[in-house]
């Protein structure tokens, strides 16, 4: 090292390599996160270890939160009843179709508002004053126009996830770069090609940021729907244990839409990386 | 060949092949600005024009007018151009979603369009390349297959707004090189913008000088002196082409009696 310099900009490190062989490399100091691992259980695992020996501690009353393996327990014997798959079975049911029709909705609506002015000009307005009322606050609403069965709380759930599948893709689609257009234009694009070629695949990162979003809202208002009004679902046998004080069964209720939360935002990260897999992002 | 400065300027050789690009009195300006003021340009098929300028003087206004892409500007004048006419732009412009082959390939009509698009990659060299993603390649590969996807559809016309500008030196001579196989190959006329005078000599049939708008100078490139830089007709257009853009040694040129 220069004598001259006192402190080097890039320290150089002595590494062994695998093979035996040196290896002394200056190495710039790191900004991005590092490399891609699979990481994901640690923190919920944490949480379930700090639990765990609180209950078994004594420190946390039964009363107040059961322990997990009352909880455990509870699960198994909700199964063998079948209860606990007939909940779960149309609470889901309840969610997938929400969100699939929510999601269509807010693509299909995203798309003819960011492509043309006159979509532009009827759509936006409306689904930002949909966005500034709260979901929930159109429940009264919902239940005069169409009572209290599973319309009703699909339609709640569509409303739910359509506004951030909207708000993302349009910001998506209007973030396309101008010089992509110009390409299209020179290469002769008709206006069909220049929605497959450039204006989906360029909008499907911004499609995915909302899908995520959509997901967990598609779960809260599907808790709120069926803690107002339901006689089944996850949400109603939670409701249920309320009133004969099954703190047991509440928590499981919770635990199941931790577990339906988790997995989904997992599934559609997986598909997120699967149709991205062009990008070359911090993420890794 | 003339050595001195304004020995050169007598009116564009009429070219011998049908005209493929043809600009009369093309005015175009940004609010107030005029940028393009009165310009007549004719490109003749197969012929390569370069068009040098510094930057701000309307060069890439004028490739944008051929190119169709000034929808938004206002002017007036008459520009006149082939059927077929493929654009390179400085950047590569690859759709960083779609693959090294669909980039070729796009815009082309089925059936063959995959094949096709394969034949123009070996051209420029990256067969084998097809299915890496844009962020894959280097720069100049970059900028090779932005040459393949423009050469695919057998353009009548070839416009290039410094598409070597943002390349290393080295690579910059090699895409030289491979722009003129190209060229020799496929025979469309060519309009290459740049403001780069050895670029324009090693390249050109034809040079033309713009300056504030209007054309300051046009000059034909022998082609003796295009191959070897050291005689002395080389050095004398340099320096003739360097004064038309009042950066030489030689006095200012006087703004050249062209057009009219």
């Amino acid at each position: 090292m220069s004598a001259v310099l006192d402190r080097p900009v890039l320290a150089p490190h002595q590494v062994q390599a695998a093979a035996g062989r040196q290896d002394v490399r200056p190495t710039a100091k790191r900004l991005g996160p590092g490399r891609r691992r699979r990481l994901a259980w640690v923190g919920p695992s944490a949480l379930l270890l700090l639990w765990s020996a609180s209950s078994a501690t004594g420190l946390l009353d039964p009363r107040i939160l059961s322990e997990p393996w009352t909880v455990v327990a509870t699960a198994g014997e909700l199964i063998a009843d079948g209860r606990l798959q007939e909940n779960l079975a149309i609470s889901a049911q309840r969610a997938g179709l929400g969100l699939v029709s929510g999601t269509l909705v807010g693509a299909v609506l995203a798309l003819l508002s960011g492509l043309s002015r006159v979509g532009e000009a009827l759509i936006d307005g409306p689904v930002q004053i949909k966005r500034a009322i709260p979901g929930l606050a159109l429940i009264p609403l919902l239940i005069l126009w169409f009572g209290i069965d599973e319309t009703m709380k699909v339609l709640t759930i569509t409303l739910g996830v359509l506004v951030p599948v909207y708000l993302q893709t349009h910001a998506g689609l209007r973030g396309i770069d101008l010089r992509f257009v110009e390409l299209a234009q020179t290469v002769g694009l008709g206006r069909a090609a220049f929605v497959r070629k450039v204006v989906l695949p360029g909008a499907l990162p911004g499609f995915f940021l909302g899908l995520r979003f959509a997901v967990t809202g598609a779960w809260v208002s599907l808790v709120v729907v069926e803690q107002i009004n339901a006689t089944s679902g996850i949400g109603y046998m939670m409701e249920l244990a309320r009133t004969y004080g099954q703190t047991n069964i509440i928590v499981l209720g919770l635990a199941v839409y931790g577990i339906l939360g988790l997995l989904s935002d997992a599934i559609v990260r997986f598909i997120e990386r699967k149709a991205l897999s062009w990008q070359r992002t911090l993420a890794g | 060949m003339a050595a001195h400065p304004g020995g050169l300027t007598a009116p564009a050789p009429a070219p011998t092949a049908p005209s493929a690009v043809s600009v009369r009195q093309l005015v175009r300006s940004f609010g107030t600005k005029t940028v393009l003021d009165g310009v007549d340009l004719d490109i003749g098929a197969g012929e390569f024009v370069a068009l040098l300028g510094p930057s701000g003087c309307g060069k890439s206004t004028l490739l944008r007018a051929l190119a169709g892409l000034d929808h938004e500007v206002s002017g007036s004048g008459v520009v006149s151009v082939p059927e077929r006419v493929s654009v390179v732009f400085q950047d590569s412009r690859l759709l960083p979603w779609d693959t090294v082959l669909g980039n070729v390939a796009l815009g082309l009509r089925k059936p063959d369009a995959g094949a096709r698009a394969r034949r123009a990659l070996a051209e420029v060299g990256l067969g084998g390349r097809e299915k890496a993603w844009p962020h894959q390649l280097s720069g100049g590969e970059q900028q090779r297959v932005a040459l393949a996807r423009s050469l695919v559809r057998e353009p009548q016309l070839l416009l290039a707004d410094e598409p070597f500008g943002a390349l290393d030196a080295l690579t910059r001579i090699r895409m030289h090189g491979l722009l003129q196989d190209l060229v020799a190959a496929h025979r469309p006329a060519v309009l290459l913008v740049t403001h780069d005078v050895d670029e324009a000599i090693a390249l050109a049939d034809r040079i033309v000088v713009l300056d504030r708008g209007r054309i300051a100078a046009i000059r034909p490139v022998p082609p003796e002196i295009r191959t070897s830089t050291d005689t002395s007709g080389h050095e004398s257009l340099r320096r003739d082409l360097l004064a038309a853009l009042g950066v030489g040694p030689a006095h200012p040129a006087e703004p050249a009696a062209v057009g009219h």
